[in-house]
């Protein structure tokens, strides 16, 4: 199908949402990784997903709207996936690159609505390391609604990821979770953050098409 | 919720010889100036849930001693824009933003609280922004909060997980509460217990605006104390020792003040760059330049004299 676009409110800023296949039951969302968007027809990796599939372009990416001045962290942007959640209720996700990190941060923060999460390689998947890089402070042009925004490209792909602060969130979403492996890492790249998910007794580690299967 | 008296004085409280503005890559940010225009230059960063304006006594006495002080208002804090995303390195790069604006040359930065470990960042990669450097309090030690376990603190961040995002999800709807002057100081004197009532009366009229049901605080209603996010104290403190300006840092010892960082001496003195100068008081609590305003403004000033 061609895929139809919503726009969801994030305070005052549009976020798009996109459902590439139409369907009953649990949503399966799709996170692209930094710098992309949102694909534009569903990929053959979900087609195991008997549910609808949507996808959701990040602020500043794709067709989402792009913030004044940038201040991007993968914190903040926990609250896009959020909205998404507050307007569909439970999901399971696949994150891609950025997509994975942010993924896992909001399975551990909102374990009641995310229903499994897969981790999977793609663009920003490394951020800025285990501590954070040597400070690279720049004042950009403003840079109107063109995405991605260049604010988004700079501060996430230096965004430390410490492997103990995401641990903390393996552990949240563990805690909580009713499914016997609520975390499955399809990646191959192994940043330390990932590998140290990996790693935990909790996580398993499935291909992309099984993962999905998993939560089906 | 009228009332008729809108102002309140502070002995030496001074409002700025100059306001303005700065853009920061279209975010508007307010600046405020104190002493005259062409007087060697000190750039004042504000804490957390600060404003420019709480450097109304502080600011006027740097300036009286020949120095034209510069401060602005942090995104979503005092008369500055309110924005989308809020972050420490945007507010970093906010600083930057200001600090060329105001000089080509390096100027004297000084800062205070989370303000002053801002700059420790912004210094570690922008070292020749700065002639000197003087901090207040504001320099985080990896070392506290030691009787914190691992299982606390994680439900700590969980919690400071859920109550942001809901306060993310009904941001549209967030107001700050109007009150009277009183009541405005009343409620901000947990977070500032060792300063006057006067003061906070002082700070709600200049910080907070009036409208048909009361005042309240400029600052956005969606920021909040706390936040989550992976930094970790200790990471500012590494930029610390590699300083090369002069450097003055000032800390208190006052443990239980609510807003300070709770460093301790002997957390910090390892980090202190060559040539650099700690100073410690055990009786003044995190707003040093606010509960003893002349004697820490003599000593910068002091510090400060080989560079007029």
């Amino acid at each position: 199908m061609k895929r139809r676009t919503e726009f969801l409110l994030n305070g005052s800023l549009r976020l798009a949402l996109h459902t590439l296949a139409e369907g009953e039951g649990r949503p399966l969302l799709l996170l692209h990784g930094l710098g992309e968007q949102s694909p534009r027809t569903r990929p053959a990796w979900t087609n195991s997903w008997n549910g609808p599939v949507i996808a959701l372009d990040f602020t500043g990416h794709g067709d989402s709207e792009v913030p004044v001045s940038g201040g991007y962290t993968p914190e903040g942007l926990m609250s896009d996936v959020d909205a998404v959640l507050a307007d569909r209720g439970p999901v399971t996700i696949v994150g891609r690159g950025f997509g994975a990190w942010v993924g896992l941060l909001v399975a551990g923060a909102r374990t009641s609505l995310v229903h499994g999460v897969v981790l999977f390689d793609g663009s920003g998947i490394v951020g800025g390391g285990p501590q954070p890089p040597t400070p690279y402070v720049n004042v950009l042009p403003a840079s109107g609604s063109v995405t991605p925004d260049p604010y988004a490209l700079l501060e996430l792909s230096r965004d430390p990821r410490p492997p103990d602060y995401a641990l903390d969130y393996v552990r949240f979403v563990l805690e909580d979770s009713d499914i016997e492996h609520p975390i499955v890492v399809s990646a191959r790249i192994r940043p330390d953050w990932l590998a140290a998910v990996a790693a935990d007794i909790g996580v398993i580690e499935l291909p992309l098409e099984q993962a999905i299967e998993s939560f089906a | 919720m009228p009332e008729t008296d809108q102002t309140r004085e502070f002995p030496g409280a001074k409002a700025p010889d100059r306001t303005g503005s700065i853009d920061s890559s279209g975010l508007r940010l307010a600046l405020n100036e104190w002493g005259e225009p062409d007087a060697p230059v000190i750039a004042m960063v504000h804490g957390g849930f600060d404003f420019s304006r709480t450097f109304d006594v502080f600011a006027p006495m740097i300036a009286d001693a020949g120095w034209r002080v510069v401060a602005w208002d942090a995104r979503g804090h005092g008369d500055s824009d309110h924005a989308h995303l809020y972050g420490w390195a945007a507010d970093v790069r906010d600083h930057l933003a200001a600090i060329q604006s105001i000089s080509s040359e390096p100027i004297v930065l000084l800062g205070h609280s989370k303000g002053g470990g801002q700059l420790l960042d912004l210094l570690d990669g922008r070292p020749s922004l700065a002639r000197a450097f003087v901090n207040l309090d504001g320099l985080p030690s990896q070392f506290s909060s030691p009787d914190v376990n691992d299982r606390e603190r994680r439900r700590m961040r969980r919690a400071d997980l859920a109550s942001g995002l809901d306060r993310r999800r009904r941001r549209a709807e967030l107001t700050r509460r109007p009150d009277t002057i009183a009541g405005l100081a009343e409620r901000r004197q947990p977070m500032n217990p060792r300063l006057s009532r006067e003061w906070l009366e002082y700070l709600v009229t200049v910080g907070a605006r009036h409208d048909d049901e009361g005042w309240r605080w400029k600052i956005d209603p969606v920021l909040h104390l706390g936040g989550f996010g992976p930094w970790r104290p200790g990471w500012s403190l590494d930029h610390l020792a590699a300083l090369e300006m002069p450097f003055l840092g000032v800390l208190s010892g006052v443990q239980d003040d609510p807003m300070g960082w709770k460093s301790r001496r002997g957390d910090i003195e390892p980090f202190i760059p060559p040539g650099g100068q700690l100073e410690f008081y055990d009786d003044i609590g995190h707003f040093l330049h606010i509960e003893q305003t002349r004697s820490i403004a003599d000593l910068v000033l002091k510090f400060l004299e080989p560079l007029r």
